[in-house]
């Protein structure tokens, strides 16, 4: 059964169409990275696939797991096993790493039947996956994302997804503002995290991260819709003949 | 037959109870306070209560709480509270010297004073003014002016309170927790007076609970003077929590020398109208004031903080917190003002007031006000009201975390910026349980 299913999805913000008609489908174990110019609709999509309540879908279906997806709340997608890394992680001042981390897992584990972690295997657990994005161990006892670094944030959102062992990980730019050696940390990370049951949805704007998260599938989105796709080499033909090329000549592989 | 008997004005209540009492109240036998008396009934009646219009009032009705038949004839000390009632206030793992006030006046009985240091003394203010009489003499009606008409009632009316008086260079190891409890049976009319005085390079901390006994509508009118002589370091307390039926306006005038460090907590849980007005003057150089606030109006409570720090010399920093959680029809108002004295170079005076509504019917009003005449000073005030903020909600919920817990999460981790400055770890701990159990997490 395929991980996640997405069918003619038109979704809309205010009075403003943003998704018009988007095809996708992705199996266990795959990379799919979607690329695209700003304002097609990319970030969007993330956003209606983790349950953002500004925007409104107007048509079309997703699937995941074979379920209404649509239907679930948030923080429902996220105890079935669907994680978003932001694009723009907001900072919670007040709220420690360790709590919102034990917080988290413990309503994973609850949903799954399993009992809490204890204090010990908690601890044992976080250093392990920090170590996967060298995130540094001291950063537990502050507040999520205050003070951090830019690539401290998104190497957050890689740790977080190291320690919630989605199915279906989506990562909203990751790379976005990132330096090269953060960049390979990340992608490290992420690598490090492939497996024949979780799935990716690499959204990036530029190239470079498929150097070193390379993907099964790449799929090109222009005003709201995936109008090519292609395996990785299209990535490379894009960098060399930019977005305009596949605005003039739509074809799905 | 109809009733003709005009209504009293509130004010000629008063005013007729007061002539009736003469002589009674507080040290009968000490001229002085009763020359301040007589002075302080006839500024009242020329001020009367503040009508809905003045701008000091203008976001709190304390008229509608005042309207009710208090009973405003002095009443004795209240018998009925047992010590299990004490019991049940006091902050479990503190170790403190307990002293109990019940409807204002000071329980010898109840209170649980242990060995206080040489020379500290802690006494019922009456007592304490006969006991102590130079001592009291020279302080009382010191800081606190009757140009504001509760001041003015206060000290027209004024049975007993608190007297504290810690000798220079005296060091409290222990806090000093009031427990003031209410217990009537009928509508009263309290007014407790507080002095408290901490001699210069002396350290002290005073920690205030409390609660309400009965099932009365209570209103407190309480005036607490503190002087902090240079270079003591105090802290004080004040938890805030009688109750929907208890009304409160206190007032608190604290006047600093130079090189003190004041820091003063008032945290308001529950209440019917409750108003604070706390006035620092940090009248000497080299002074720290802080100033923390959380209060979290539920129901119809009404919490209204108007805070004044009047900076009259040179060097000085004030630093001030005030935070709210309004929910249901809570209502809030929160008035800082900073005034800042031409001689008063160098200052550095910061205000943050931060307010959250829960529900569309709870209300805030916020009005920082600065008002400097010195030219070489650091001063910055920031107000916000706001709803939770979604994002961070929105975050929490992408990580499995239900709305409710992830609401609680972002109220409690709100509320800690006030909480985690509390230095007494029993009493934060208590607070931070309590905070948990409004919020749900």
């Amino acid at each position: 059964m395929p991980l996640l299913e997405v069918r003619n999805l038109h979704a809309k913000i205010e009075d403003q169409e943003i998704l018009k008609g988007v095809d996708l489908t992705v199996n266990p174990g795959e990379i799919h990275a979607i690329m695209g110019p700003n304002g097609s609709g990319k970030s969007t999509l993330a956003a209606v696939l983790s349950g953002r309540e500004e925007f409104e879908v107007t048509e079309g279906e997703v699937l995941y797991q074979g379920e209404d997806l649509l239907e679930m709340s948030p923080d429902d997608r996220s105890l079935a096993g669907i994680f978003l890394a932001f694009q723009y992680p907001v900072e919670l001042p007040g709220v420690s790493m360790n709590n919102f981390l034990k917080q988290a897992i413990n309503e994973q584990r609850e949903h799954r039947g399993q009992e809490p972690l204890s204090a010990g295997e908690f601890l044992k657990m976080m250093r392990e996956r920090a170590a996967l994005v060298e995130l540094d161990p001291q950063l537990m006892s502050r507040a999520v994302n205050v003070g951090f670094s830019g690539g401290e944030k998104k190497r957050n959102e890689i740790f977080q997804l190291a320690m919630l062992e989605p199915k279906l990980a989506i990562l909203d730019e990751t790379d976005s503002g990132l330096d090269i050696d953060a960049l390979r940390i990340v992608a490290d990370g992420v690598n490090s995290l492939r497996n024949d049951d979780r799935g990716f949805v690499v959204i990036t704007h530029y190239q470079r991260l498929l150097d070193y998260i390379i993907p099964d599938l790449v799929h090109v989105m222009v005003d709201g819709k995936i109008v090519r796709s292609g395996n990785k080499d299209l990535a490379f033909e894009l960098e060399e003949k930019g977005y305009e090329w596949v605005r003039s000549e739509p074809a799905v592989v | 037959m109809p009733n003709t008997v005009k209504e009293m004005r509130l004010e000629d209540r008063f005013v007729s109870a007061f002539e009736m009492n003469v002589g009674r109240t507080l040290n009968g036998t000490n001229r002085k306070l009763q020359d301040l008396r007589q002075t302080a009934i006839e500024r009242f009646r020329e001020l009367g209560f503040p009508s809905p219009k003045a701008e000091a009032w203008k976001y709190t009705n304390i008229g509608k709480v005042l309207k009710r038949h208090y009973s405003v004839q002095l009443a004795a000390p209240h018998t009925g509270v047992s010590r299990s009632d004490v019991e049940r206030h006091l902050i479990p793992e503190m170790d403190a010297h307990v002293v109990v006030l019940v409807n204002g006046r000071y329980m010898r009985d109840l209170s649980d004073l242990g060995e206080l240091p040489s020379g500290v003394v802690v006494a019922g203010l009456e007592d304490g003014s006969r006991r102590y009489a130079d001592l009291v003499n020279k302080y009382f009606g010191r800081a606190a002016k009757d140009d504001d008409v509760f001041t003015a009632l206060n000290t027209a009316f004024t049975l007993d309170g608190l007297f504290v008086f810690v000798p220079r260079g005296k060091v409290m190891e222990k806090p000093l927790h009031v427990v003031s409890l209410i217990a009537a049976n009928d509508d009263l009319f309290l007014q407790p007076r507080n002095l408290i005085v901490f001699e210069e390079g002396s350290q002290a901390r005073m920690v205030e609970t409390g609660g309400d006994l009965g099932a009365a509508h209570t209103f407190t009118n309480v005036v607490t003077e503190v002087f902090v002589g240079s270079r003591a370091v105090v802290e004080m307390y004040a938890v805030q929590d009688d109750g929907p039926n208890a009304s409160l306006v206190s007032n608190i005038e604290a006047h600093q020398e130079g090189e003190s460090v004041l820091s003063t907590f008032t945290i308001t849980l529950t209440g019917e109208v409750v108003r604070n007005n706390l006035t620092v003057v940090p009248d000497g150089e080299h002074c720290e004031t802080h100033l923390f606030g959380l209060f979290l109006p539920i129901g119809d409570t009404h919490v209204d903080n108007h805070t004044l720090v009047d900076h009259a010399k040179p060097n000085c920093m004030s630093n001030e917190l005030y935070k709210g959680v309004l929910d249901d029809h809570g209502s809030g108002v929160f008035n800082g003002k900073v005034f800042v004295r031409r001689d008063a170079q160098k200052t550095n005076a910061f205000q943050e007031n931060k307010t959250i509504l829960l529900s569309e019917t709870a209300t805030m009003n916020s009005k920082p006000e600065l008002e400097i005449y010195a030219d070489d000073v650091k001063c910055s005030h920031g107000a916000t009201t706001g709803q939770l903020d979604r994002e961070a909600l929105f975050y929490l919920r992408s990580r499995g975390i239900p709305e409710k817990e992830a609401r609680g999460m972002l109220l409690h981790a709100f509320a800690r910026d006030v909480i985690d400055e509390i230095k007494i770890e029993p009493l934060r701990t208590l607070l931070d349980r309590r905070v948990s159990e409004r919020f749900g997490w």
